[in-house]
């Protein structure tokens, strides 16, 4: 296992962290530092222009990913964003109550995703749903939660992927107790590792890492050993907050006050994130876990369908970050290397429509609740209190059927 | 309240102007901080952004980052350092984006912010308010749309107020800031930009004291009590029901925490029914409380039991369900209907 000094670079008090004490007026303002790359500790495998950089580190954790495999990754983000920018534009013809998107977040997604096995168990917050495509999850299957019609309805057991947590950190406490359950289960380490072990992993944003659950699930995952990954997306915002609101010091550095590794990975880059999950879930199945990974990346959208980010911050960031986009730097590379030709991408970017398509469709013909859902699970066993509220508010609907009013 | 008063041009330098709920609390908060400089303005996105809801807009704008701050995203830390900062002498004015967010922070109000006054035999004040936008109605996902105004009302050294309407939210505001008592102050969001509760507010007027509640509206089959959100079900049910040939008696609530409840209870006396409505769960609920007070104070008086119109005693429905979880004015009625059929 690396020491925790390797991933926390550079020493405290050095380099950037003594500069975040104090930006600039201007730099404030302009809200800019969030556009700056990621520094000199930065993982990344492919770059914005599509080179193949080698990592001593991290490459043999991608050495299976071939070129049938890198266009699968391709797909994957393609069929994402398509879907995220049809249910935005759902939102705005009034199909969605809100919608979260996740645009320029897909390699942070769908690398992490990918690099989960079935039997491993994640957790999202509320903009993953490109991690829920690679559990398997229907997208149609999100549609509710932001229909408004149920607070989500997939199978998290067979998936393993938990519902998805609003309340900002509450989910990276109960991601630890999940891997604290699996450690307590036998399910890390041995000599079978690699076949039956098990790890989690856990999203949350930069502001999250603000809230008090955040620490704590750091320091119970620690304290416990447990197979955790904590995989924080950096996406330089809470809604109109800068990062550097919630922390002086780069997020991923953090992780040495706990005693376990951080690392810093491009969140633009797909087979980066795929390299460093696929290491970090393999340290936590072994027994050396937790481990975070912050995922540099930008939310090239509004924060969600109800924000207005022309207010807080500006154009220009978008535009610099464009030229990083996690799905063209993938192009670029299958074309360079002959690895796709035009055939490929039309035919994905057909099979994305189609995907849209079907979306669209399913969304238009959701059915509407019906009223006793509100009375329905609340609890595990019968409330014979709950009952009788559902029985006399049915009636009273009832009589408006009879034409009572 | 029911009926405006004389149109007035809605310019700054008149004194009375036509406000929105939410401009009025913009409009108040400003004016607290502009009478004094011990006033800040603390919580997430309320700076640049003006809160989610645009209510702090413009104040970091024109009273700075050092009165206004966007703080890092953690309700315990919003609270807890707003008690440091009000002991240091600072009257902090907290918001909490949504309700349902408010829980992170519900320890340091339990525990300190309610109780330092006490444990200190008064040598400590905390003079804080800590705004809730709270209530259902907008259609919005999971922790968005509740109600939980009880579980503060329930807690000893925390006042809880709810304004209803603009001239209230303008003053209410003010006043919260100004009292040396913790404040939970809860505004009714879904109305917040209502055109429709638009009311001139003569911002040179004296107002009514911040811990009294109100009757908005005489009446003499029933009695409506009401608070934040729902107040203005209670007024439009009224109103139906006086083209019944029913006069209802509406009475705001408008403090939860202490109750003031004789008005309730003078109403009660001459009508002989009780109607509480609360978008809040009636189990263990301020709806309770108030039955319970009234049953005590008007037993000779009742005709009928206290009726409670409330959300259902479940969490609150993904909102495609939520027209019936919420109270509306057909509710209303046919609770009327019960009292006087009893
Ligand atoms: C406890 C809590 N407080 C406030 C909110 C309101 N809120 C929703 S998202 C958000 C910003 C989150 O930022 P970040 O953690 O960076 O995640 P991102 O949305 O950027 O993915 C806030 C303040 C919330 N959901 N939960
Ligand atoms: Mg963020």
């Amino acid at each position: 296992m690396p020491s925790p000094e390797q991933w926390t670079r550079p020493e405290p008090g050095a380099g950037p962290a003594a500069t975040a004490a104090e930006p600039t007026p201007e730099q404030v303002i302009a809200g800019l530092r969030a556009t700056t790359e990621g520094g000199a500790e930065l993982t990344q495998l492919l770059t914005p222009e599509g080179e193949r950089v080698s990592s001593a580190m991290f490459d043999p954790y991608v050495a299976d990913i071939d070129a049938e495999a890198l266009r699968g990754l391709y797909r994957d983000m393609v069929l994402v964003r398509r879907a995220d920018r049809e249910a935005n534009a759902m939102q705005r013809q009034g199909q969605l109550g809100i919608w979260v998107p996740l645009l320029g977040q897909e390699a942070a997604q769908v690398g992490s995703g990918r690099a989960l096995k079935p039997r491993d168990m994640a957790f999202p917050s509320y903009r993953e749903h490109g991690v829920a495509y690679t559990r398997g999850v229907d997208f149609r299957e999100l549609l509710g939660i932001f229909r408004c019609t149920d607070h989500g309805g997939w199978d998290f057991q067979q998936h393993r992927f938990h519902p998805y947590t609003i309340v900002i950190g509450n989910q990276v406490l109960n991601a630890a107790g999940y891997a604290m359950g699996q450690k307590f289960d036998g399910k890390v380490g041995g000599a079978d590792a690699d076949e039956t072990a098990e790890a989690t992993i856990c999203y949350f944003g930069d502001g999250a890492t603000s809230q008090g659950d955040v620490h704590e699930g750091f320091v119970w995952a620690a304290v416990y050993d447990a197979p955790l990954v904590f995989f924080c997306q950096n996406n330089q915002w809470a809604i109109s907050e800068p990062t550097e609101r919630q922390s002086r010091l780069p997020l991923y550095q953090r992780a040495r006050g706990y005693g376990f590794p951080g690392i810093r990975v491009d969140g633009n880059d797909v087979l980066g994130c795929l390299a460093v999950t696929r290491w970090a879930l393999e340290e936590c199945r072994h027994g050396n876990g937790p481990v975070l990974i912050e995922a540099f990346t930008y939310r090239m959208d509004a924060h969600t369908t109800t924000d207005d980010p022309t207010r807080y911050r500006l154009s220009d960031e978008l535009e610099v970050w464009k030229h990083k986009d996690p799905i063209e730097r993938v192009r670029v590379h299958l074309a360079r290397t002959g690895s796709a030709d035009q055939e490929f991408f039309d035919e994905v970017q057909a099979e994305a429509d189609r995907f849209a398509a079907e979306l669209r469709d399913y969304c238009f013909n959701m059915p509407e609740p019906p009223p006793e859902r509100v009375f329905a699970n609340v609890y595990a066993e019968p409330s014979p209190v709950l009952e009788a509220q559902r029985e006399e508010y049915l009636s009273y609907l009832a009589g408006f059927g009879a034409g009572e009013h | 309240m029911a009926a405006p008063v004389k149109s007035t041009v809605d310019t700054p330098t008149s004194s009375v102007q036509n406000l929105t709920i939410g401009k009025a609390l913009n409009l108040g908060l400003r004016r607290a901080m502009e009478a004094d400089d011990k006033v800040i303005v603390m919580g997430e996105d309320v700076g640049k952004l003006g809160g989610v809801f645009r209510i702090t807009d413009g104040l970091q704008k024109d009273f700075g980052e050092h009165r206004v701050l966007d703080t890092p995203l953690a309700e315990s830390g919003i609270i807890g350092t707003a008690v440091g900062l009000a002991v240091r002498g600072y009257r902090p004015v907290c918001e909490i984006q949504f309700e349902g967010f408010i829980f992170p922070g519900f320890d340091q109000i339990s525990s300190q912010v309610a109780k330092l006054h006490y444990r200190t035999q008064g040598k400590v004040k905390v003079p804080i308010v800590i705004r809730v936008p709270f209530g259902g109605g907008i259609g919005a996902v999971e922790h968005h749309s509740e109600s939980p105004e009880s579980l503060f009302s329930h807690i000893a050294g925390l006042k809880v107020v709810s304004c209803s309407n603009p001239v209230d939210a303008y003053w209410m505001i003010q006043q919260a800031i100004s009292a040396d008592d913790p404040v939970l102050f809860f505004e009714p969001k879904r109305l917040y930009h209502s055109g429709a509760l638009k009311a001139p507010v003569e911002t040179a007027a004296t107002p009514d004291p911040l811990f009294a509640s109100r009757v908005l509206r005489r009446g003499d089959a029933a009695t409506l009590v009401a608070y934040g959100p729902s107040v203005k079900v209670c007024l439009d049910a009224a109103t139906a029901a006086e083209e019944e040939g029913r006069s209802l008696e509406v009475i705001d609530l408008r403090t939860l925490s202490p109750l003031d409840l004789e008005p309730v209870f003078e109403s009660v006396r001459r009508t002989g029914r009780l109607i509480t409505v609360s978008e809040a769960s009636a189990e263990s609920s301020l709806t309770s409380e108030i039955a319970a007070r009234v049953q005590q104070e008007c037993f000779y008086s009742l005709e009928a039991p206290v009726l409670r119109v409330t959300g259902f005693d479940t969490p609150y429905p993904p909102s495609k369900l939520e027209e019936h979880f919420l109270p509306d004015l057909d509710r209303v009625l046919h609770a009327v209907d019960r009292a006087l059929d009893w």
